[in-house]
């Protein structure tokens, strides 16, 4: 739709977060740039959920400030998509603030053939493979006027072959729907493959140990040399 | 998806396969009980007074057809049942949602609704009399009473357990309010209020009998009572067929809401 990337500003500014007395996040800056994909890296358990937590507003950190402008949605890990909706309702909800029915029907039409789901639009969630279930939160995040997206771990679930089809899938869909991505995986080839920045965080309480720009277009191949660098450099990061 | 299409046909001409057998082997049940009941009526194991035969039910249910009084009775029961489970519905689902949503209020009822939900209704009998005096209204009430407890409660419980996500993309996508219950917490909760409806329904229907003792002139309940006073016990097995046949159908009813659609989902997964 519009191109209103440039309007998102993501900030974190020592972001410190304890669930009671463990410390999860220390000092935490992070500055998302408009239209920027950033990928946090770091060991399961060091609280990239709760960044992401943070800056969705879900929850307050304990202390720091966090200043986000734009309408902020978030891709889920799975079953994120209301079961009792069918895949066109369940990505009409990112449409919901477009208030004429024929821009709205038009963007439906528009949304499903991006992710390729002709067909499928009265189909509801459980009668999707993990895959497609997967595509359809993209588009309804995609919908309509959001600015910045939050992803987490959006392709854990699924398997092998399909995680790789979903990146490139991705990567072709933010090129068409440019968007600021914070995007979290416990998955070093998808954050070579994936972001302009790698943030490498450390073990609980979470620091940024290592910061990777990456300057490769996307889609950048699994095996290429870009992506085998960056990949290296973060193993030796997180001391694999 | 090709593959889960090709599933799903096959699963479809199993049914079919078995359709057949689906219906001949209850019927086969139903025949054998229908002889062992006839042998042991005939053989005169115990007197005719305490255990009617076959033949004698048959011939009471015609009489009561002929009399009109079965059809009359079949409305009074269906009508009380219908006002007092309705008014379950209204009151008790909305009281679960409600529920659900607040700790503090799930705190502070629950051990109360639960203490009611273990209360027969038959102990509400003399209260029923004293408060509703005689007509359909005692009656209603009782049911009332069976019913509204475990579906508030069984309303509670699936609300309570909705996974947070769901309220978390709600949040995403601006829902708040009487939108947020409308459009998420009830979709969300709908498949296990219709198993509860039917369960809660279920109870409803077992209580007629008793409630139907309470100053009523008609009603299948009514029917069974009378019976027993003339030591009609052909009667007697007559209107608990018609009992058990009708709830057994308006279940068959109320599983037809497990075919929408959008309930599908929480019968499947």
């Amino acid at each position: 739709m519009k191109d209103k990337q440039s309007a998102s500003h993501l900030i974190l500014e020592n972001v410190s977060h304890n669930y009671g007395s463990v410390s999860v996040l220390h000092e935490m800056n992070i500055k998302v740039n408009p239209g920027e994909v950033v990928v946090l890296v770091g060991p399961s358990g060091c609280g990239k959920t709760t960044i992401l937590n943070i800056i969705s507003g879900y929850i307050k950190p304990t202390s720091g400030s966090v200043v986000r402008e734009g309408i902020i949605r978030t891709v889920y890990q799975q079953d994120g998509l209301f079961p009792w909706l069918t895949v066109s309702e369940n990505i009409s909800l990112g449409l919901r603030s477009l208030k004429d029915s024929s821009i709205h029907k038009k963007e439906m039409t528009e949304l499903i053939q991006l992710i390729h789901l002709e067909g499928f639009e009265s189909h509801f969630p459980h009668q999707l493979s993990g895959g497609m279930r997967q595509r359809v939160e993209l588009a309804r995040v995609l919908a309509g006027d959001s600015d910045i997206l939050l992803m987490d771990e959006p392709f854990s679930a699924l398997d092998y072959q399909t995680r790789l089809r979903m990146r490139l899938e991705l990567v072709r869909l933010l090129e068409k729907r440019p968007r600021t991505v914070v995007f979290v995986t416990h998955d070093i080839e998808e954050a070579a493959q994936l972001a302009d920045r790698v943030l490498v965080l450390s073990n609980r309480p979470a620091t940024v140990v290592r910061e990777l720009k990456i300057d490769t277009p996307r889609p950048r191949g699994l095996t290429d040399h870009g992506v085998i660098q960056t990949m290296k450099e973060i193993l030796t990061e997180l001391g694999l | 998806m090709s593959k889960t299409g090709k599933s799903k046909r096959n699963v479809f001409t199993e049914q079919n396969a078995t359709g057949t057998i689906r219906y001949f082997l209850p019927l086969f049940v139903l025949i054998i009980l229908l002889l062992i009941w006839f042998m042991i009526t005939y053989i005169n194991l115990f007197p005719a007074y305490a255990l009617p035969s076959p033949g004698s039910v048959w011939k009471s249910f015609q009489e009561e057809i002929r009399a009109g009084r079965l059809v009359n009775d079949i409305i009074a029961s269906l009508w009380r049942v219908a006002v007092g489970f309705v008014i379950s519905v209204i009151l008790g689902i909305p009281a679960g949602l409600w529920l659900g949503q607040h700790l503090h209020a799930r705190q502070a009822f629950v051990p109360m609704l639960n203490f009611f939900r273990f209360l027969s209704p038959l102990a509400w009998i003399p209260f029923a009399i004293l408060w509703f005096h005689i007509g359909d209204k005692p009656a209603i009430f009782l049911i009332f009473m069976a019913s509204f407890f475990p579906l508030a409660l069984a309303t509670m419980a699936a609300v309570a357990t909705i996974p947070s996500i769901y309220f978390r993309v709600a949040q995403d996508y601006d829902y708040k309010g009487i939108e947020l219950l409308t459009k998420v917490t009830f979709p969300a909760v709908l498949p296990e209020i219709i198993t509860s409806l039917r369960v809660s329904y279920g109870i409803a229907w077992v209580v007629i009998v008793a409630a139907e003792m309470v100053g009523c002139q008609d009603g299948l309940g009514y029917g069974i009572w009378e019976a027993r006073n003339g030591l009609r016990l052909d009667s007697a097995v007559c209107y608990m067929i018609i009992i058990g046949l009708l709830g057994m159908g308006i279940d068959r009813l109320l599983a037809q809401l497990t075919k929408l659609p959008n309930v599908r989902w929480g019968y499947e997964r």
